[in-house]
């Protein structure tokens, strides 16, 4: 999917600069956004989402302009997954009703439709048992599997991710990124945001580097871990090393 | 020795988050046994208050005043449903009012809830009713009762719907929007399920409140239940046995109530 903006920034009304004017523009297929907290991702990220407006700058996706009105991101949200860090799933619904509602109300499946859609995925992602269960029943990896089912249920063009596994213990961690891992070679297009070195690394194609709200740097993720242009960068990568074995 | 102490002690882990009524883990032994001692210490406590003051109660005289009793019951519970109704109205209009962009609607809901949340309920009685009540030509002193009454606990029923709004997570609402909802399809599919919940325990306790505060009326001379127990022990000068009994009958309908409110509050707790 073709992710296109000029001139994009977002400042809060306090004044304080999430992001400074930048530009883009690539074919997405999997890409990573890395950088130290505060730096401006995850605001990036909703942005391309349609979640929150710029300040300046225009969006394209497709080659189609995102209107930032309120009807015209609606329509532009359905197309897009969205998966958050955390408590993105409804807590009054079970798993089946977080999937199979959104199925129904916004893409308009019917109510059998929907539901064996939801049930499809829940197994694929191994919750066929857990399926009645509220999000507070489930495990954080599990909450985020089910969230990763509602974000492509309805086969969007592109799944955006905001640090799926920052609240997670290692072990759901990675049974989180094998999920991803496998929509990858399913031929899914998506961007993540994460502090998961390896898996930006490895299984995601592009690297974006966003720091101080600037976006320092953008390349093959090999390229981009195997040698590091900016001093930014660099300080960032050796910082992660520091604990490694 | 351990067996007398699990007759009285309740275990670690069923005493973590389980509120009194829920005797899932309680031995149902246990429980029947010290609520019979509970029943019996009140019951006693009240007797030797009884004797030391030389009181033999007598309740036959009700009986005869059983017709005046039903219909002072009646009303009573006629004022409190119109009244939940009405206050319901009321209270979601003043939530919202208090979040309106219109400083003017925000400051009118805001003073509206201090001032009645401020003053007791007796002012507020004599107030709308001599003044307001009498000016504007509201002469029925059951209608009057229950705009009065529901003026008063819709203040409270506002607060109880702001501080559910104000909890309302950021985080459900941008999901809302990820998922694609319309304005309209997130109040229906997150937001008012999710108030609900989180209201639905408070306002029925609510409800148990206006039954009681309802008795207040009988200052205006609306003869609901607590006017008419006034007016019995006014003939026979049985005090004790009329507001002893009257007690009873108010038990009736908040203890079923309050019970309805513990099974509520534990059926909606799947955010914790």
């Amino acid at each position: 999917m073709k992710v296109e903006f000029q001139n994009l920034s977002k400042q809060y009304e306090s004044g304080r600069i999430i992001l400074k004017p930048m530009d883009f523009a690539d074919d997405v297929h999997t890409l990573a956004v890395i950088g130290p907290s505060g730096g401006g991702k995850s605001t990036l990220l909703r942005i391309i989402g349609g979640l929150i407006a710029p300040t300046t700058g225009k969006l394209w996706v497709n080659s189609e302009e995102i209107e930032q009105n309120e009807s015209s991101l609606q329509q532009y949200r359905r197309k897009i997954g969205f998966v958050f860090q955390q408590g993105g799933l409804f807590r009054h619904m079970n798993a089946h009703d977080n999937i199979a509602v959104p199925l129904e109300q916004v893409h308009g499946f019917s109510r059998t439709e929907a539901s064996g859609r939801a049930m499809e995925l829940l197994e694929r992602f191994g919750l066929k048992d857990d399926w009645k269960k509220k999000p507070a029943a489930l495990s954080g990896g599990q909450q985020q599997r089910v969230a990763i089912a509602r974000a492509i249920a309805a086969k969007p063009g592109l799944l955006l991710l905001d640090e799926p596994t920052s609240a997670l213990d290692p072990e759901y961690t990675t049974e989180v990124l094998d999920v991803i891992q496998e929509l990858k070679e399913d031929g899914l297009h998506f961007i993540i945001v994460t502090h998961e070195m390896g898996f930006a690394r490895h299984a995601c194609d592009k690297a974006a580097f966003l720091c101080e709200g600037s976006l320092m740097e953008y390349g093959e993720s090999a390229q981009l871990f195997g040698q590091p242009e900016t001093e930014q960068l660099q300080r960032f990568l050796g910082k992660l090393l520091e604990w490694n074995l | 020795m351990k067996r007398l102490k699990q007759l009285f002690w309740i275990s670690e882990d069923s005493r973590r988050n389980a509120p009194l009524t829920s005797k899932k883990k309680i031995n149902r032994f246990a429980a029947l046994l010290n609520l019979l001692l509970v029943t019996a210490l009140w019951v006693a406590l009240f007797w030797f208050s009884l004797r030391a003051i030389h009181v033999q109660l007598d309740f036959a005289f009700l009986g005869q005043f059983r017709i005046r009793i039903w219909d002072g019951f009646l009303v009573t519970l006629g004022l409190s449903v119109c009244s939940l109704i009405l206050s319901l109205i009321i209270g979601i209009l003043s939530a919202a009012g208090q979040s309106s962009p219109l400083l003017f609607i925000r400051f009118f809901c805001s003073v509206y809830v201090k001032f009645i949340r401020g003053t007791p309920l007796i002012m507020q009685i004599y107030l709308f009713f001599y003044i307001v009540g009498t000016a504007w030509g509201v002469n029925n002193r059951f209608v009057a009762g229950v705009l009065i009454l529901s003026i008063f606990e819709g203040a409270y029923i506002a607060e109880i719907i702001r501080g559910s709004l104000l909890s309302l997570d950021e985080s459900q609402l941008e999901a809302a929007r990820s998922v694609g909802f319309t304005r309209r399809q997130t109040w229906r599919f997150v937001i008012l399920p999710q108030m609900i919940a989180r209201t639905l325990p408070a306002l029925t306790g609510q409800f148990a409140s206006i039954i009681k505060d309802s008795s207040l009326l009988s200052i205006i001379a609306v003869i609901e239940l607590t006017q008419a127990m006034r007016e019995i022990s006014a003939v026979n000068f049985r005090l004790f046995e009329c507001y002893l009994f009257l007690g009873i009958l108010y038990l009736c309908l908040t203890l079923p109530i309050s019970l309805i409110s513990e099974r509520l509050e534990r059926r909606f707790q799947y955010e914790s």
